[in-house]
């Protein structure tokens, strides 16, 4: 037991420190030379309730799930409904959304989930399913 | 399986206490660690500080009470940018009792309902039948679950205090959906 902790506490890396609910999404952006975008729930959730973004635009509760590109953003999907020069700026303000360090990778932070595993958690596509027995379970780490 | 909530437990106080104390309350984006700070944009981000220190305090994730901010009107966050979808309100709570030695869990619909949607929740992470789903307590810390939103958005995993929030000793109701009009 003592020593199952020692090991947890180990795979923690302490960095987190940016604002609760940050996401980092990096599916691409390291590989095409952009820094990863940045999306702050606190910002957007002070104009916005959840469900705008995760029931009427259809935002899945997954980092990095939504297989966003700036195609589908400029065609007026995902960031796109909104970042659109209407309801809020429009897209070619680029480093306002690409404005995390180069090689962070997609996550939430400030992740319970992240900091048990000591990285970001991956989560079943089919969230809906009971957790099966490969969902990651923080004692069979070691 | 206690042995491991136990285990848990641990560590989340151990990540507590290393975590955010009063004197970094809401660093500088430029020393998050997250931002970089050469990115020229950087200046045109608001920084967490401005907004959230006008906002009811909290003592977790982002230090501000939600709940209330939404119910005092200090922010009035908009319900639809689509004509037709509008927000559903549902007073209902549920308790949970098979929570071993800790307290007895109460759910509110209403202060889920006044951000989400029921689609949110039904019936992709939860079935509409009390009990239905087989809640556990290691599933909700491993990410699924109440902690799907619960330690990534809305308040940390460890205010066990939040959800574990019925003394069993003085609880005389009946366990599950509770009579409409009760608590909040
Ligand atoms: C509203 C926010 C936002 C703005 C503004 C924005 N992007 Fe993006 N961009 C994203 C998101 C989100 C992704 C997906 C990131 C990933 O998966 O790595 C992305 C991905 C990318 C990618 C990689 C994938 C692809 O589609 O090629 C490039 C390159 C990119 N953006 C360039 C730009 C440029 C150049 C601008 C300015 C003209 C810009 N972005 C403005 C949010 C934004
Ligand atoms: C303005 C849009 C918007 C609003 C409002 C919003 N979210 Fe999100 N949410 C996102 C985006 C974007 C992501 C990341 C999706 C991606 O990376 O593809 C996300 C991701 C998430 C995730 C997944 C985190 C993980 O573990 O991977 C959760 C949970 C979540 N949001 C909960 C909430 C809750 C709860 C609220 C309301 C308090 C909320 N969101 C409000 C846009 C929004
Ligand atoms: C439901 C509408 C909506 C969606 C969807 C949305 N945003 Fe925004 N966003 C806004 C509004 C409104 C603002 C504030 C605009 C203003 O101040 O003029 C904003 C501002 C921002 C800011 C600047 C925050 C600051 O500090 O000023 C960033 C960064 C941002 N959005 C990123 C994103 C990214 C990345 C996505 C997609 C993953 C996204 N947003 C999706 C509505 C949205
Ligand atoms: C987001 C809400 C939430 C938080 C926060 C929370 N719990 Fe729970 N907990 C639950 C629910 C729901 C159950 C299932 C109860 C039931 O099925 O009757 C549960 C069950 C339990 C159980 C029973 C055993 C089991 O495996 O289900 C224990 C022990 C427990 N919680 C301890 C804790 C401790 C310790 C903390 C703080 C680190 C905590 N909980 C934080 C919601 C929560
Ligand atoms: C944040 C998540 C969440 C949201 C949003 C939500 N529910 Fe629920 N709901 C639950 C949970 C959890 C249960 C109990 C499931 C279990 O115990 O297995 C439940 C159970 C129910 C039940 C069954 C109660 C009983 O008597 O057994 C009904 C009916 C219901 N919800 C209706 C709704 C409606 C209508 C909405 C939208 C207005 C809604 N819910 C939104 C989480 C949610
Ligand atoms: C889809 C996202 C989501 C899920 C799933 C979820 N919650 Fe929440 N919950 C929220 C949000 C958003 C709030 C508002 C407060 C905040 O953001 O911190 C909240 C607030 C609460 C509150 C505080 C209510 C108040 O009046 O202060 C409790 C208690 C709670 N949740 C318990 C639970 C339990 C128990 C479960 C699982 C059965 C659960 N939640 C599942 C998003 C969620």
């Amino acid at each position: 037991m003592v020593l199952a902790l020692f090991l947890l506490t180990l795979e923690f890396v302490p960095s987190a420190t940016a604002e609760y609910g940050d996401v980092v999404i990096n599916n691409q952006s390291d590989k095409a030379g952009m820094r990863p975008p940045v999306f702050p729930h606190w910002f957007h959730r002070i104009r916005f309730r959840c469900k705008v973004c995760h029931a009427d635009l259809g935002f899945k509760f997954q980092a990095g799930g939504n297989q966003i590109n700036m195609l589908k953003i400029i065609d007026g999907e995902f960031c796109g409904a909104c970042h659109n020069g209407e309801i809020a700026w429009s897209v070619e303000n680029c480093d306002v959304c690409h404005s995390g360090k180069p090689g962070t990778p997609t996550q939430v932070h400030g992740s319970t989930v992240q900091k048990l595993l000591g990285a970001p958690a991956p989560k079943p596509d089919n969230a809906a399913a009971k957790p099966d027995t490969t969902s990651p379970k923080p004692d069979k780490k070691k | 399986m206690s042995g491991v909530i136990l285990r848990i437990v641990c560590l989340l106080l151990f990540l507590s206490v290393g975590s955010a104390g009063a004197a970094d309350k809401w660093l500088p984006l430029a020393k998050d660690g997250l931002h970089d700070p050469n990115n020229p944009g950087i200046h045109e981000l608001q920084q967490p500080k401005d907004a959230l220190s006008t906002l009811p305090e909290d003592t977790a994730g982002n230090l501000v009470s939600w709940v209330e901010a939404l119910r005092k009107g200090v922010i009035v966050p908009r319900t639809n940018i689509m004509p037709d979808t509008k927000i559903q309100v549902l007073d209902l709570d549920l308790i949970y009792s098979k929570t071993g030695d800790s307290w007895y869990v109460r759910f509110p619909h209403k202060a889920h309902t006044e951000w989400l949607d029921c689609t949110n929740c039904h019936e992709k992470l939860f079935k509409t039948k009390f009990g239905a789903t087989g809640i556990k307590m290691l599933d909700i810390l491993s990410g699924h679950y109440c902690g799907q939103c619960h330690g990534a958005v809305a308040f940390p995993l460890t205010e066990c205090r939040r959800c574990h929030s019925v003394n069993p000793d003085t609880f005389t109701g009946k366990i599950g959906p509770q009579p409409v009009g009760g608590k909040p």
